[in-house]
């Protein structure tokens, strides 16, 4: 069984722990609850292997490099991100039914990486500009980061839509965390992902210093992020000098989400430096 | 006040403005967009293609095809600037004056009605209590201060007062980062050369410019090589360089991409590659009907005559990759073949298929046997003075954002009153952000405080 094999596998077992989330939030029972928080934790755990395993097979091929590398990769590292963090977050808050919104975007990156048609997910040797330690910073940092933020727009979500119907104790939005949790654990997110998304911007202008010497070109990706830098900068501001909160912060942060979504995958079709798109 | 006093205050009141500040970081992102959807710096001809005359000159004014180098977007960037600088004046004296203080103010009060608050009972002594706790807040607080109370005593203590700078660090940050960008586009160069095997230059093509930038030293490139995976992908590419310096080798590295060669703040880079026209090629004549082969050296330009009186060839030129009908030969040299006078034609001799020629079906067919392989190296040469400053600006923005987002001012109040045999004890604590943080502070404190009396002694 090679690496991708094991990913696939992986796919199914975030599906599965979505499934039980939701199972959990419309049933109302903890049972599928603690069955989704185990599932997750062996998603996890097939989800490190598989990478450590690609890791081995790259080098067992001659051409061995940190399974970062294409957009394959990545994808993988950011289901794994997202799905740690997660689990971080149900720990903390000791609430089940977050996962219900955001398992399935570990499900969605995995799925995307490993049912696609045109995804190639063969190992593939290293262009000479992508053999830098400062590359492998600028990835995890960012991927980090992007799974803050996936987490915050989960969050944002149920905060908006436990806003609009949170009437009757008896409802299954009622078991989700109370509004003000959720509007601070969504700052807190944001905060994490934004201090990984600076390491990440930062780490890939040393590289891009050290590959080309420039440590800024304006090449769309780059000025994405920068676009996605500086929503969320607003977002801070506007909390922490304005007092801005609740709905205005959580429409921001999907805002910037979907501006992460552009930078990450839209970039792909506009021309640029960045290798992950073109494959 | 007169009127140039109240000019001043009026600019300096619209600049202490965070709807500014949020106006002109949306402007930014905003017209930065527009930037990744109209390609950069491409020839006015496509534009034309892309938009027709009459948007080509309307986007033209506004410097859209290199947008982050108009006029308005430098505008954007220094109101940002100003925008931060008069921002953090405007409010580091209030900092300043917290930060500093020798004698913080404390009152009981202000804890009391406090939502980050534990409470229990202590049975040990209102005695004993006065000497054990103090040691005990002191120890993960800088500052304690003991006050007496009309119920008992109050502890206060803070910690981390030195975090509210965390703010001013990231905006200086920023500053940074704009300053050294500035220097960098000022004083900084960005070029190009390429360079033959066993030859140097002394000077580099400017960027996206119709200029020259003399480097004050020669670069020689003594060797090239390029390496390639099975699958034909490229590996590396690595040039042997030294830096000639008044007649003198003073440095040697190999670069590739990624680890460049710097000298005296010039930075380089390897970039591209290419290959070179042999001067001297090997070619091999064959004479069908005998089937007899001659080897002659040939250079280029130079005719030479056919063997057994044939007539005579002249090699042109060498081909990176000729192209017959829509096939890709590869790398061909090209020549002419002059059999009878007045009758020339134009032949092609692919490198890797040496009998090409013989389709020609002629009397006499022709084959390049060796030719020595050069490459030029292409270098990207830039030198860039900000960097440092850049870079400063880097660390300083990754330590204020982990000061500003994850640490906090914290101040407690331990509040101590007597009850009966027993004592009641607060601990109630705020910070100036990051309540988490504080709630968790707190809890931590109070375990101390009960614990305490768990150990002998
Ligand atoms: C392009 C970048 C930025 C600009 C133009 C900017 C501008 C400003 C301005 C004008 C203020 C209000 C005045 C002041 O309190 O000094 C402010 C406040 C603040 N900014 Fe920024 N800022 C930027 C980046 C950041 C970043 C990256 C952070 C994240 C750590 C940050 C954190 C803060 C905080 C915490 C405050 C509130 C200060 C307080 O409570 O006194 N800023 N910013």
């Amino acid at each position: 069984m090679d690496s991708s094999h094991v990913l696939s596998v992986v796919t199914f077992v975030y599906g599965l722990a979505a499934v039980l989330y939701v199972a959990s939030l419309i049933f109302k029972r903890e049972m599928p609850g603690i069955a989704a928080s185990i599932t997750t934790l062996l998603g996890i755990i097939g989800n490190t292997a598989g990478i450590g395993l690609r890791w081995w097979e790259s080098h067992q091929q001659g051409i061995g490099h940190a399974p970062l590398s294409n957009l394959y990769e990545s994808l993988v590292f950011f289901a794994l991100t997202i799905a740690v963090i997660y689990m971080v977050v149900e720990r903390k808050y000791k609430n089940r039914l977050i996962g219900a919104f955001v398992t399935p975007l570990a499900f969605l990156a995995m799925a995307y990486a490993s049912l696609s048609p045109n995804m190639n997910d063969r190992i593939m040797p290293l262009l000479p500009a992508l053999k830098s330690n400062w590359l492998i910073a600028h990835v995890m940092a960012c991927f980090i980061g992007y799974a803050a933020f996936a987490l915050a727009f989960g969050i944002s979500i149920i905060f908006l839509i436990k806003l609009r119907k949170d009437t009757n104790g008896d409802s299954i939005l009622a078991r989700l965390p109370a509004p003000a949790m959720l509007n601070e654990l969504n700052y807190q997110l944001i905060m994490f992902g934004f201090l990984f998304l600076t390491v990440g911007i930062i780490t890939g202008a040393v590289w891009a210093n050290s590959a080309w010497g420039r440590y800024w070109g304006w090449d769309p990706k780059e000025t994405w992020s920068l676009i996605t830098w500086v929503m969320y900068a607003v977002l801070l501001h506007a909390k922490m000098m304005k007092g801005w909160d609740g709905k205005r912060i959580a429409y921001l942060s999907m805002l910037g989400f979907i501006a992460v979504l552009i930078t990450y995958f839209g970039v792909n079709y506009l021309p640029g430096l960045h290798s992950y798109g073109s494959q | 006040m007169n009127f140039l006093e109240s000019n001043i205050k009026e600019v300096w009141k619209f600049f202490v403005s965070v709807k500014l500040t949020i106006f002109l970081l949306l402007s930014i992102a905003g017209t930065s967009i527009v930037g990744t959807l109209i390609p950069q710096n491409a020839s006015p001809e496509d534009y034309v293609r892309a938009f027709g005359e009459f948007k080509y000159r309307i986007f033209e004014v506004f410097d859209i095809y290199d947008m982050y180098h108009s006029w308005w977007f430098y505008l954007l960037i220094i109101m940002l600037t100003i925008n931060i600088i008069v921002c953090s004046i405007d409010r580091l004296s209030a900092t300043w004056k917290i930060i500093f203080n020798k004698n913080p103010s404390f009152k009981a009060s202000q804890f009391r009605e406090l939502a980050n608050r534990e409470k229990f009972i202590e049975k040990r002594s209102f005695d004993q209590l006065l000497k054990i706790y103090e040691p005990i807040v002191r120890k993960t607080f800088g500052y304690t201060r003991m006050e007496e109370t009309s119920t008992g005593f109050c502890i206060f203590a803070e910690k981390f007062r030195w975090t509210r700078f965390g703010v001013y660090i990231v905006h200086l940050s920023v500053v940074l980062l704009l300053l050294g960008s500035l220097i960098g586009s000022i004083f900084g160069f960005d070029g190009y050369v390429n360079i033959p095997e066993g030859e140097s230059v002394d000077q580099v093509r400017i960027n996206n410019a119709d200029k020259t930038y003399p480097l004050g030293f020669q670069i020689r490139c003594d060797d090239f090589d390029v390496s390639f995976y099975d699958t034909g992908a490229p590996k590396e590419y690595r040039s042997r360089l030294t830096i000639v310096e008044n007649g003198k080798s003073v440095l040697e590295k190999d670069i590739i991409v990624n680890d460049p060669l710097r000298y005296k703040g010039v930075n380089i880079f390897q970039s591209s590659y290419g290959p070179l026209p042999a001067k001297e090629v090997t070619v091999k004549f064959t004479v069908t009907e005998s089937n007899v082969a001659y080897e002659k050296k040939v250079m280029i330009g130079q005719p030479v005559d056919l063997p057994e009186g044939l007539g005579t060839f002249l090699l042109k030129e060498y081909q990176p990759s000729a192209n017959l009908g829509g096939t890709d030969l590869g790398e061909a040299f090209v020549g002419i073949l002059n059999t009878e006078p007045g009758k020339s034609q134009e032949i092609i001799l692919p490198i890797q298929f040496p009998n090409f020629d013989k389709m020609r079906k002629d009397r006499i067919f022709i084959s390049v046997e060796k030719h020595q392989e050069k490459y030029y190296t292409g270098l990207q040469v830039t030198g860039d003075p900000g960097v440092w400053v850049v870079y400063a600006g880097f660390i300083l923005m990754i330590a204020g954002c982990i000061i500003t987002f994850f640490m906090s001012h914290q101040r407690i109040c331990v509040e101590v009153a007597r009850k009966g045999q027993a004592s009641t004890v607060t601990v109630a604590g705020k910070a100036n952000k990051n309540t988490f943080g504080m709630q968790q502070t707190i809890t931590k404190i109070t375990r101390q405080l009960t614990e305490s009396g768990d150990q002998p002694g």
